[in-house]
């Protein structure tokens, strides 16, 4: 019997932390089905977030670590400088890399350090029960912005891969959406080329995921995916936003 | 042991560091101690060994905190404003059980200070710091020399416990010129990656996860016991003190790093003055030599004490002695070196007082 569906090799069999609908199952699935398939479990260290996604190591069956808030970039460079043949991933969330770990991201990206960056967003700070994000959308409502992001007193969405594609140090940036089939299909791709640039050598890379989170925005996972598709993506658009000389 | 070089503190523990094995240095500028990360950064590309310099102190640490993980020898450094923008990092290493040292060469404060030698970040560094019951160890160098011996002990200790090692310095020594024998180079050769680093499973028969994360409080109680059994094991192992003049004293200065050199010429002038003085200079400042001050509270008039800053040592002190003799302060704040001749007048008029 020809096997159609497994979990990946790189994927544990420990249950998830993950609320019912919660895409990070789905990124994670990605990230162990491409290690699998291109051999780099065994090189791999994971530098893990704080966030929703702090467990991450009992999930991903490689060598990891448990960054500070928003630190992972700033480890993951310790861990590659000291040991270039490693393969380091950084997994973080909206709150944790784009808010409190903006300038460790900025500056890894613009120093061209030899990581991949999975860059999960979701809009608002899950774990701690749904406050604004520096991604949350305007007019959004969250635990502390419950009249809704008001750009005057809050400012406007982040948007990262943005920043980061007009300096010189990435060599690979995008933004793929886990909503569908479709865009997760996408999305593999996308991650699979930015772990290729590690691989080769060629520099930094970083994807960003479109996620959802049913629990703080109060909608049903099936609610949550039409959001992304109505209200997120057009501010937050899918596509290769930089992609160097040399990447495949 | 190598012939004798005429070196700059600052240099002396970066050539130290690098010939103890050191293979990356990750650090941001901060006066007074630049001339140690510039003489990394000319150094280290020499030797094949990683320097970077970070966005931040913040980041510095987080770097560290990286290649400790892979139990690689790391090294930062840093004065004053930049060490308390690395307390997180310290405390993440401490409950990580990784290995690095840190150097701080202490400057004038709080807030952005000066750039003058002092010895205010004592409480800082041997409390703790950071978040959480932890400690590191951290030794006090009183001269150049001492400081390059030091810092192959800092490395040492620093793997032998999988902690961090803070080097207290000021600027006053980082800027003295002396000279300075070097030990034997550390082979790195055969560096191999410790059997619970992160750098990769490889052929390890299971992963490695290296965390200072544990939800559930009974598991956490767990770490933090295992902690505190190990700074149990530090204290009973790795105290170490100078003492001089001390066999007959009837009065013992106390004092460590800068002051406790000045204190050596203020035991000298006081013996010329007939006054039997003699010197307790701790060099780990944590753990801290207590068994010392205990003994030699059998034996002295009073002990005095004397630092660059309020009296944050003073405590370690007291509760040492534990009241059996009175335990007297001096100090100068905000970045000024005491001289010996206003410590002898101090200990002078101490003395003339208890006669």
């Amino acid at each position: 019997m020809k096997t159609l569906y497994k979990v990946p090799g790189a994927v544990t069999d420990c249950p998830t932390t993950y609320c019912p609908g919660c895409p990070h199952g789905v990124a994670h699935r990605i990230i162990g089905e491409l290690l699998d398939e291109m051999q780099l479990t065994r090189k791999t260290v994971i530098v893990w977030p704080v966030g929703c996604s702090v467990f991450g190591y009992y999930f991903i069956d490689t060598d990891a670590v448990e960054a500070a808030h928003g630190r992972a970039c700033a480890m993951a460079t310790g861990i590659k400088r000291t040991h270039p043949e490693s393969f380091v991933i950084t997994y973080q969330g909206d709150g944790d890399l784009a808010s409190i770990g903006i300038a460790e991201t900025i500056h890894a990206a613009a120093r061209g350090e030899r990581i991949c960056v999975i860059y999960v967003n979701n809009g608002n700070y899950g774990m701690t029960g749904g406050q604004m994000a520096p991604t949350t959308l305007l007019g959004q409502v969250t635990t502390t912005s419950p009249y809704g992001r008001e750009a005057h007193a809050n400012g406007f969405p982040l948007k990262v891969p943005e920043m980061l594609a007009v300096i010189d140090g990435p060599v690979y940036i995008a933004r793929a959406s886990l909503d569908s089939p479709k865009h997760i299909i996408q999305a593999k791709k996308f991650i699979k080329k930015a772990f290729k640039v590690q691989v080769n050598d060629l520099g930094f890379s970083l994807v960003e995921l479109i996620s959802s989170c049913p629990t703080n925005w109060k909608m049903t996972p099936e609610e949550s995916l039409e959001r992304i598709r109505k209200q997120v993506l057009p501010v937050f658009p899918i596509g290769e936003l930089k992609v160097d000389e040399g990447v495949a | 042991m190598s012939e004798k070089v005429l070196m700059k503190g600052a240099e002396a523990i970066a050539e130290s560091a690098i010939r103890a094995g050191c293979m990356a240095f990750f650090g941001y500028p901060i006066t007074p101690q630049n001339e140690t990360p510039e003489y990394f950064s000319r150094r280290m590309p020499q030797v094949g060994r990683v320097f970077l310099q970070a966005e931040s102190e913040v980041a510095a640490i987080n770097m560290v905190y990286g290649a400790a993980c892979t139990g690689t020898r790391v090294i930062t450094t840093s004065s004053s404003p930049g060490i308390s923008l690395m307390q997180e990092g310290f405390s993440y290493i401490a409950n990580s059980n990784v290995p690095c040292v840190v150097v701080n060469v202490m400057r004038g404060g709080p807030g952005l200070g000066d750039i003058a030698p002092a010895q205010a970040d004592y409480n800082q560094a041997t409390k703790g710091g950071g978040h959480g019951d932890y400690h590191s160890i951290v030794i006090a160098p009183h001269t150049v020399q001492e400081a390059a011996d030091l810092m192959f002990k800092a490395f040492g200790l620093a793997d032998k416990y999988r902690i961090m090692v803070v080097m207290l310095m000021d600027g006053l020594m980082g800027q003295m010129m002396e000279p300075v024998e070097f030990r034997e180079w550390v082979d790195v050769k055969n560096n191999k990656i410790p059997v619970w680093a992160t750098a990769g499973q490889g052929k390890r028969a299971r992963r490695n996860i290296i965390t200072s994360l544990e939800i559930l409080a009974e598991g956490l109680e767990k770490m933090d016991i295992a902690l505190q059994e190990k700074y149990t094991e530090i204290k009973s192992s790795e105290v170490c003190c100078e003492e001089y003049m001390m066999d007959d004293a009837e009065y013992a200065i106390t004092a460590f790093g800068t002051v406790a050199r000045i204190s050596k010429t203020v035991v000298d002038l006081a013996r010329e003055r007939g006054i039997k003085a003699g010197l307790i200079r701790p060099v780990t400042v944590w753990p801290f030599p207590e068994m010392v001050f205990k003994k030699r509270a059998e034996q002295v008039r009073f002990f005095f004490d004397v630092e660059m800053n309020e009296g944050q040592m003073l405590l370690d002190v007291r509760l040492s002695v534990n009241g059996k003799k009175p335990v007297y302060y001096y100090g100068r704040l905000g970045g000024i070196v005491p001289s010996a001749e206003e410590m002898l007048d101090e200990l002078e008029k101490l003395v003339g007082g208890k006669k």
